[in-house]
């Protein structure tokens, strides 16, 4: 199955900055509820924007957020100091988000991550910036994933972000990243792939639809996680119907939920 | 005296071939090089720019202006003299240390380059040393800093503060831009400005200059 990533607990998002700042526990909780009952599988808390109180903001977010938790958290920061203290505080193993190959952040995640039960997001992400081609992102998520596993990493715990950017600068940049995937998908069947898709339609009007229409051929090629707000309905309902289009729900029962529940509708 | 408003026009409609045959026409109706090119093509690109920050251009139709423009400066430029090809300021321009994002960054440099800048894009990652040498090298009116990342916003501080330290801070204006970059942000560390967008970048640059 598909797996959400719900990501409206970042702090650079306004109404959530402004909850974090008040503690007002009631309103995070409330959006990490609806997130839940949208579908998320986890919950991405990001309590970077304000800086200098990352520390201190992500240690209430998860007290605040973990009582109510049914799913994993994912646990967004660049930080290891930040996410030791995260996953200390966590009841399920969390996902984390993210290690790159740019060194400092590579070298500074390896220990981290080295021993600890959790699922990985992994950017194809380098110091020479953001990969230029179909091959250098494959070669990039082959490294990424050479080296989780030789820490002792499972490919299922592994989440491979392709890193998806604008076509409005250059229109080759859909079709480079949907090949990518298929690649990545035919060397290593058990990692995931996941990512924000937002970044597609930068530069461009009615976002939504393109957003839409590239999650689709990004599930085409193998995409089978997102980074995405789960309350934006239309693109739930779009992933599911994919997704049981591409063979994943079996006797069609999470459609059919959805269009019990009113959240698939034509 | 040729009617300007028929190449800015055209351009802003995205018809090349009618761009460069209006240019040619121009100069062969007697008009110079520099009128040309500030009051035709420039003058285009400052109204791509507004429709840009307006939302009524998208970023491929900017792309597409600026390949335009560039094929008309490169009629104009063997027949262009001394004076009127100099710039209207000198722009240094980066991502800060840390941050390798480009794209946003990219596209102020070449509106401004288009909006009759001369710029110098110093990539990606650029610590404060490196800014403070160019802008001596240069001798730049304007340090544009870009910066995509929360993680990175820091440097943005860092990099005026060194510029404070090095005592050229009177001496050049200052814009920020990127992402989770706020006008609040940019007045706490003390830049001069700060564009949301491309086409509000070159903008702010000619208000500066003013």
């Amino acid at each position: 199955m598909f797996q959400i990533i719900g990501e409206r607990i970042n702090t650079s998002r306004k109404k959530v900055q402004a909850a974090v700042i008040e503690r007002d526990a009631d309103y995070i909780r409330r959006d990490a509820q609806q997130q839940q009952d949208a579908g998320a599988d986890f919950i991405d808390i990001n309590a970077g924007a304000r800086i200098g109180h990352e520390m201190e903001d992500m240690k209430w977010l998860i007290k605040t957020i973990q009582p109510i938790a049914g799913v994993p958290l994912c646990l967004d920061s660049p930080d290891p100091a930040v996410l030791e203290m995260a996953y200390g505080m966590v009841d399920k193993p969390p996902m984390i988000n993210s290690i790159s190959l740019e060194k400092e952040r590579f070298d500074t995640m390896m220990p981290f991550l080295k021993g600890k039960a959790c699922k990985i997001v992994a950017l194809c992400m380098d110091d020479s910036g953001m990969p230029n081609s179909s091959d250098d992102i494959v070669k990039r998520a082959e490294k990424l994933v050479a080296e989780l596993e030789a820490i002792g990493m499972k490919q299922n715990d592994i989440f491979i972000d392709p890193l998806v950017q604008p076509i409005s600068t250059d229109t080759q940049k859909g079709i480079m990243v949907l090949n990518a995937v298929r690649k990545i998908k035919a060397l290593f069947p058990h990692v995931h792939i996941t990512g924000g898709l937002s970044n597609i339609s930068y530069g461009l009007p009615q976002r939504k639809i393109i957003n839409q229409t590239f999650i689709l051929l990004m599930m085409g090629a193998g995409m089978d996680s997102a980074i995405i707000d789960p309350l934006d309905a239309k693109i739930m309902a779009a992933i599911k119907t994919a997704d049981m289009l591409l063979g994943n729900d079996s006797y069609c029962m999470a459609f059919l939920k959805g269009v019990r529940a009113g959240l698939i509708v034509s | 005296m040729t009617d300007f408003n028929d190449i800015k026009e055209s351009l802003v409609r995205l018809d090349e071939a009618r761009v460069l045959q209006l240019v040619r026409d121009a100069l062969e109706k007697g008009n110079t090089a520099g009128d040309i090119l500030n009051n035709g093509l420039i003058a285009a690109m400052d109204i791509i720019g507004e429709k840009m920050e307006k939302g009524d251009m998208f970023i491929p139709e900017v792309l597409m202006a600026a390949q335009t423009m560039a094929k008309g400066v490169h009629i104009l430029k063997p027949l262009l003299g001394e004076d009127e090809s100099s710039s209207r300021g000198c722009v240094v321009i980066g991502t800060v240390k840390g941050d390798l994002h480009d794209i946003g960054k990219n596209l102020v440099a070449m509106l401004m380059e288009s909006a009759g800048f001369t710029v110098h894009n110093l990539g990606v990652d650029i610590p404060p040393d490196v800014f403070i040498k160019a802008i001596k090298e240069k001798k730049a009116n304007i340090l544009c800093l870009s910066a995509l990342l929360t993680t990175t916003m820091p440097m943005m501080k860092q990099t005026v503060d060194a510029l404070v330290e090095s005592g050229l801070r009177d001496q050049i204006k200052i814009m920020v831009g990127g992402a989770p970059v706020t006008r609040d942000f940019a007045a706490s560390i003390g830049a001069d400005a700060y564009a949301p967008d491309a086409g509000s970048a070159a903008k702010a640059a000619k208000t500066l200059l003013n």
